[in-house]
């Protein structure tokens, strides 16, 4: 966990004290909806279609038990009992009155919380690994690198601005749990010859209507000149970002309009006058913030307690552990996936009760931390193996334990049309009914490793550009209807699918996957080819085929 | 379901309202004949042209204490006089989300 420091605190309860007079004179007139607009904004408040909604960030993804307490409160107090998990580590609560939304937010500042750049043309929360820290083969912990980002650019008035919203991801994983090739800058923590820390800088990925993959500017930055190289290529995007056509205004646009080697050429010309400047951050500036992250007194514990060996036995709880358990880098323990997507449920939504016994099953189980991962699902980072089938059962009394992730029904997908004011169609019920039809555990292992992902609007907050099998909402003569991609991907490999035809109507979407479905299980050349290894042998044809041979 | 937030030009093909959301607290709303705002669809004043459609929304945006964002949406008006949503995404607005359990009050 991270330790808040004294300005951090004062910063973020300045915020809410700011906030609450904003919103006091807009609810007497004094401003004007077009001038409160973008200070809403700011603090994360949109207008969607029910409500307004309150997006809160939870920095690269690490919560303490305290923390999902307050949101469990937030939900409770001042929405409907739940909150939606995002794919960039927020949440958001879709039921929120203006009125109350100051005191929402001096309730999550006593625990520092936030919701400062959560939306608006700045940048944004900065995310991470959900398993940074502890996954084996590290290069080190991401969130040090994420935080001091986090604190460079928190209300930095050269990047309060921006031609459009800005979002930085960073692993330090060979396997990219951050998804940071699709992001406008991509940071792979690596290290040198020299055995020194880096960064491979990626710049340029983002979905929504023109998807690109992002692009490697440079090979390795030294951690010292990483915040040196970020404002160059900020202030490249400042100077030439497009501000006279929103759909152009990303940068991704910029480098594909200019090519790569343009634009790394401006970056490098601008990260010469600043490189040497007060943005060379010293070591002991990196060791402050190092030391503010604690990290748990591990017991040395066997690899295989007598708890674990028993409760083997048991082939629900095998299945759960073969699904939601990954390696620890310390012997003895465990990081634990909680599934946040059950069986006809809407992906990524957890209520207030079940944040509460999350919270206590955090500080029983995994030394009081929760981490939130894009996919939208939680995750206990520090949990002793021996203490696996106890966490099991609890888990499994609260709805918490389906064993899906990384399988069919484990599926991302945005808000759509029955919150989003944006979306065309609707997302979630998508989901519900593929949960059902793929709801059987041993079809869905049977299937293997496949990400569905879906979005109701061509701005893709449900990444279906990446999904194995991607679907996207569109409205056609008033009607919901979606077109459905295969072999997108974003992980380290990260692809954009490609369509397999024309778009289906609503009833027919769940008929449809299950063709494609068949259609691998009947293509795969063994049981462990993947879906999308099998569509990157054979390409989209035999599942076109498939699908619309008799439709 | 094109979104609303793009309608740019006021071109109705048949009965519609003027709908948006309350200011402090963002629930669903719909202009009245009264110059108000109810949160009940069958008050809401009815359009059958581009100019009275005009007039509502200038009236509408006039009163931004009372409700924000206010765009026209069309409706289906039964023999009866009964006011219905005239697509999905103001059906969902009216009666609420489609997902079943998570999202009841």
């Amino acid at each position: 966990m991270y330790a808040y420091d004294e300005i951090d605190r004062t910063l973020v309860n300045e915020r809410v004290s700011e906030f609450r007079d904003q919103v006091k004179r807009r609810l007497s007139g004094e401003l004007t909806e077009d001038e409160f607009k973008i200070l809403r904004l700011q603090n994360g408040v949109y207008l969607q279609l029910h409500a307004y909604m309150f997006r809160v960030a939870i920095p690269y993804g690490t919560l303490a038990s305290n923390q999902l307490r307050a949101l469990a409160h937030v939900a409770r107090k001042y929405d409907r009992g739940y909150g939606h998990f995002t794919t960039r580590q927020n949440i958001q609560f879709n039921w929120i009155k203006l009125a109350e939304l100051p005191d929402a937010l001096e309730d999550l500042a006593k625990v520092g919380i936030h919701a400062m750049q959560t939306s608006g043309n700045n940048m944004r929360n900065v995310t991470s690994d959900q398993w940074a820290g502890v996954a084996p083969g590290e290069i080190e912990d991401p969130r040090i690198w994420s935080e001091l980002i986090r604190q460079h650019t928190t209300l930095h008035p050269e990047f309060s601005f921006l031609p459009r919203k800005f979002k930085i991801a960073i692993t330090a994983s060979d396997h990219d749990r951050a998804a940071i090739k699709i992001h406008d800058i991509g940071l792979k923590l690596i290290k040198n010859e020299k055995g020194e820390t880096g960064f491979e800088v990626l710049v340029g990925g983002g979905l929504g209507r023109t998807p690109f993959i992002g692009k490697t500017i440079k090979h390795f930055v030294h951690g010292r000149d990483i915040l040196s190289y970020i404002e160059a290529i900020l202030r490249v995007y400042n100077q030439y970002g497009r501000r006279d056509n929103i759909y152009k205004a990303r940068i991704k646009i910029l480098v594909h309009e200019l090519g790569i080697e343009k634009f790394s050429r401006e970056v490098e010309e601008e990260w010469q006058h600043i490189r040497n400047s007060s943005l060379q951050i010293d070591d002991e500036v990196i060791e402050d913030i190092r030391s503010r992250f604690s990290y748990p007194a591990y017991e040395k514990l066997p690899h295989m307690p007598d708890e674990l060996r028993q409760a083997a036995a048991d082939a629900d709880f095998e299945a759960w552990r073969k699904n939601s358990v990954a390696p620890h880098k310390v012997q003895g323990y465990s990081i634990v996936t909680i599934s946040l997507k059950p069986i006809g449920a809407p992906p990524g939504d957890a209520t207030a009760d079940q944040m509460d016994a999350l919270a206590d099953l955090a500080d029983k189980y995994s030394f009081g931390e929760i981490r939130v991962g894009h996919e939208q699902n939680l995750a206990l980072p520090h949990v002793a193996k021996r203490d696996l089938p106890a966490l099991w059962k609890a888990l499994d009394k609260l709805g918490l334990a389906t064993p899906n992730v990384n399988l069919i029904t484990d599926i991302i997908a945005c808000p759509g049309l029955d919150y989003c004011s944006l979306a065309n169609a609707r997302s979630i019920p998508i989901a519900q009914e593929l949960t059902r039809r793929f709801a059987n555990h041993e079809l869905a292992n049977l299937i293997g490793r496949l990400h569905i992902n879906i979005s109701g609007c061509i701005n893709a907050c449900g990444h279906h550009h990446v999904g194995h099998i991607g679907i996207l909402g569109v409205e056609k003569n008033g009607e919901e209807v979606y077109q459905i991609t295969i072999g997108g991907r974003a992980d380290e490999g990260a692809a954009l699918g490609n369509l397999i035809g024309p778009g289906v109507k609503f009833d027919e979407v769940a008929d449809v996957i299950e063709d494609v479905v068949e259609a691998y299980l009947a293509l795969r050349e063994r049981p462990d080819e993947l879906f999308i290894d099998t569509v990157k042998r054979l390409g989209v044809e035999p599942f076109k085929e498939r699908v619309y041979a008799t439709r | 379901m094109t979104s609303p937030l793009e309608q740019k030009k006021i071109k109705i093909a048949g009965p519609s309202v003027v709908t948006a959301n309350r200011t402090w607290d963002g629930i669903v709303v719909y202009r009245t004949a009264a110059k108000s705002w109810s949160a009940d669809l069958s008050e809401a004043a009815i359009v059958r042209n581009s100019d009275e459609a005009k007039a509502l929304l200038a009236e509408s945006v006039a009163d931004d204490v009372g409700a924000i964002g206010p765009y026209i949406a069309p409706v289906q008006v039964g023999a009866d006089g009964k006011i219905e949503p005239g697509n999905l995404r103001e059906q969902i607005r009216r009666t609420g989300v489609t997902i079943g359990q998570s999202a009841q009050v």
